[in-house]
């Protein structure tokens, strides 16, 4: 055994007796220099408390001769006054609160900004339509008086401008909302829906639907294909990506990236097979753009959108809790795991939803809740159906832009968020880390 | 701890009010007046026992507006079931023959111990003896591979986990926050497990006191990730005080503080088990064990060495043989605390 105590003893043992201590002198450097008393020490080998420790071989005789009266030998002791009480800290129970916009603020300000952008939007265009008249024929048609537009007016205002801004609303809010869950579903903020695969996993379907030609549902064929395509993704992603019952964000990341390489060579073998009118077509929407939107678009996103964002608040409070960890969130009652699939499939609902009709478009759910969190922190009660707000409004504006910045020609929506997002993006990571000094 | 009153002038407020009828006919948990523990003060147990509520009457519940919608962003599920008081001195966790491995390395062989209503557990031991192991299947975190862990009438694995959340709290050895929350939103996480309980009630007052206890209050708006180690270990023990859970597990709760607050810590443990609360805490400083822990069980390669009052289970003998390194072990002249200490050479010139 290694651990023989007595070990030191003999080199100890020339200067230990010789060592005037614990005459009570009250100086400091005795004490200090006092080995430990004899009288109250216990030795290896003597398990319980041993009043006059007798056997010669253990340390005691590299200390002080033994001394029966120890409690006065500590007449020394370097203890400070102690009051009976700590003295009281400085309280604050007050809880100042940290500068954070307040999240009522903020919310009217997203929902006045998504009105007057709607009408700016309906508006403007190659048709320019005053704003009266818009707000004329939005009266009318609700029942509240007000007066139609001309026919041509009418038409495109109602069939062209709104079912397009209403669909950008729809896929912006759906991107921002599935953004929000997805970082607090991870724990960072820099996961997005493409993280997992679930973007190019909807997209495969899409490519597929239009390379193929299908057209068994009509309108609705494309957005049906990508919502079933992606949500097959994220269920095959989630098992393989679970062992032993859990699921870790790394596994769960690293699958991902292995179906979004498996996706691209899809998407590439459709296209290889697509003619050239089919090709255009998958080009143009893969770029993303809400060109082509119509009401039966707006109906077929619908649902999976609204399902989407009605869920999506119920696990707000939970997720704030996984940011804690898995392990201390599920201490404070959380099923994990339960949670994690209900979130995977919320946020396939979502993602396919945008997918499928407006192609990939990046970056909206990736800016918009790391800008809410910063204005009104992280909690989120506030975040998710904020990032759906504020998705909603930033990609009403940037149709609004990609149609008007260089008519009669119309930029694709996917490359304009994408152009103004990552540099932004970028200035954000920095701002932010140094501020924080860091991400977790 | 007469010096702590004044920290806690909120504690004891009820004293004064007649004990009103029974609103329910359960006692829930968090409902207890802290500082006078009702299975200590009252009635011995059961669930007539009146002590604790003396609230000067029923509270009426509050009104809860748009039940439906609060409902629906909560969970939608009924709130779980609050626990019951325990008698002071009956078991509440234990593990019997308990066996982990974590792939081929047994990390704990059939451990067996018991963790009783109103003590203070000290889990000592050498690094990787498992006492963190211990902790997670007391916790439920883990499922052993032989024997079981139990919690109150259960095995810590059949409770469902917002049941669980409501009957044990846990410190883990590190705290992590992936977003910056502040010290207050964190320490309100605490509250989470009695969201639609009646405890709801009191989610701010435990908030408050969890925070002045832990001295975090002074930087309660700032983000957690802003803080150094020590305050966040502070921060997370706040959360877990403010759970307010019947058994505390606690995982080196005193490894980055200072010398003040690791006592601060363990007074505040003390003082939660002598309100009836059972609290296990795992240690490396076996002093601090000595001079708080009711018992402490010192675990050596996936097994309980010895188990009892740390005035017995101290020695230098088995202590320099569990971690391998000749301590002795002295009575501290004024309190007679054991202090362990590694036998070191003296420091010539």
């Amino acid at each position: 055994m290694t651990t023989e105590p007595r070990a030191p003893a003999g080199r100890e043992r020339q200067d230990g007796p010789a060592r005037p201590t614990g005459r009570g002198g009250a100086d400091e450097r005795d004490r200090e220099d006092a080995p430990d008393p004899a009288g109250e020490r216990e030795s290896a080998g003597e398990p319980d408390r041993s009043t006059g420790p007798e056997r010669p071989a253990v340390p005691e005789q590299r200390t002080v001769p033994e001394r029966s009266a120890a409690p006065d030998v500590y007449a020394v002791r370097d203890t400070a006054p102690v009051p009976e009480a700590l003295p009281p800290r400085a309280k604050a129970p007050s809880l100042p609160r940290t500068r954070r916009t307040p999240a009522a603020v903020l919310t009217v300000a997203l929902v006045v900004a998504l009105a007057v952008l709607t009408l700016v939007s309906v508006g403007s265009g190659a048709y320019a339509i005053p704003l009266t008249d818009v707000l004329d024929s939005l009266l009318h048609r609700a029942g509240l008086g007000g007066a139609p537009l001309d026919r041509v007016g009418e038409s495109v205002l109602w069939d062209v401008r709104l079912p397009r801004v209403v669909l950008g609303a729809l896929v912006g809010a759906s991107l921002g909302c599935a953004g929000a869950l997805m970082q607090g579903m991870f724990g960072n903020p820099l996961a997005e829906p493409g993280v997992i695969g679930i973007s190019s996993g909807a997209a495969v379907g899409a490519v597929a639907s239009i390379a193929l030609g299908l057209s068994f549902l009509g309108d609705w064929t494309v957005a049906a294909c990508a919502f079933t395509s992606g949500l097959a993704t994220v269920l095959v992603v989630y098992v393989l990506s679970r062992s032993g019952g859990r699921t870790e964000v790394v596994t769960l990341i690293l699958t991902g990236i292995a179906v979004n390489a498996f996706a691209g060579a899809l998407i590439g073998l459709f296209l290889f097979f697509a003619d050239n009118a089919a090709l255009t077509q998958i080009t143009f929407w893969q770029l993303g753009s809400l060109a082509q939107a119509t009401w039966p678009k707006v109906l077929a996103v619908l649902p999976c959108a609204l399902i989407g964002l009605l869920l999506a608040p119920r696990y707000a409070r939970r997720l704030d809790l996984l940011a804690l960890g898995e392990r201390p969130a599920r201490h404070l009652g959380v099923d994990v795991e339960r949670l994690r699939l209900a979130l995977v499939l919320v946020v396939a609902l979502l993602t396919a939803a945008a997918v499928a009709v407006a192609g990939v478009i990046t970056f909206v759910g990736l800016l918009v809740p790391h800008l809410l969190r910063m204005a009104a922190g992280p909690g989120h009660r506030f975040l998710v159906p904020g990032s759906a707000l504020g998705g909603a409004v930033v990609l009403v504006a940037a149709d609004l832009t990609a149609r008007t910045a260089v008519a009669p020609a119309e930029l694709p929506l996917g490359v304009l968020t994408a152009l103004i997002g990552s540099p932004f993006f970028f200035w954000l990571l920095r701002r932010t880390r140094r501020r924080q000094g860091g991400w977790a | 701890m007469n010096g702590q009153q004044g920290h806690h002038g909120h504690r004891g407020q009820d004293q004064h009010g007649p004990h009103g009828p029974r609103a329910r006919g359960r006692q829930p948990y968090g409902k207890r007046v802290r500082g006078r523990p009702p299975v200590r003060d009252g009635a011995p147990d059961g669930p007539g026992a009146d002590a604790g509520t003396g609230t000067g009457g029923p509270r009426p519940r509050r009104t809860r507006w748009l039940p439906s919608v609060r409902a629906w962003a909560r969970q939608g599920a009924a709130p779980p079931e609050p626990p019951v008081a325990a008698r002071a001195g009956s078991t509440v966790a234990s593990a019997h023959g308990l066996t982990v491995r974590h792939g081929d390395r047994t990390v704990l062989h059939g451990v067996e111990l018991s963790l009783a209503a109103g003590e203070l557990l000290a889990l000592v031991g050498p690094n990787g003896a498992g006492k963190s192991t211990l902790l997670a299947a007391l916790a439920g975190d883990l499922a052993p591979d032989a024997g079981e862990a139990r919690l109150g009438d259960r095995r810590c694995l059949d409770w469902p986990a917002p049941e669980l959340a409501l009957r044990r709290a846990v410190l883990p050895q590190s705290a992590e926050l992936a977003f910056p929350f502040t010290v207050e939103e964190v320490v309100r996480m605490g509250r989470a497990p009695w969201a639609g309980t009646d405890a709801e009630d009191e989610d701010a007052e435990a908030v408050a006191e969890a925070m002045a206890d832990t001295e975090v209050g002074e930087f309660a708006g700032r983000p957690f990730s802003s803080l150094s180690g020590g305050e966040r270990a502070r921060v997370a023990l706040a959360r877990v005080l403010a759970q307010r859970a019947p058994v505390l597990l606690l995982d080196e709760p005193t490894a980055a503080l200072d010398l003040r607050h690791q006592e601060l810590v363990l007074r505040l443990c003390r003082e939660r088990a002598a309100e009836g609360t059972a609290v296990a805490v795992v240690l490396h400083d076996l002093g601090l064990a000595a001079a708080y822990a009711d018992r402490a069980a010192v675990l050596d390669g996936g097994r309980v060495a010895l188990d009892g009052p740390p005035d017995e289970v101290f020695t230098a003998e088995a202590l320099s043989r569990i971690y391998q390194q000749p301590v002795e072990v002295v009575r501290h002249p004024r309190t007679a605390a054991r202090l362990v200490l590694p036998v070191r050479d003296r420091r010539d010139g």
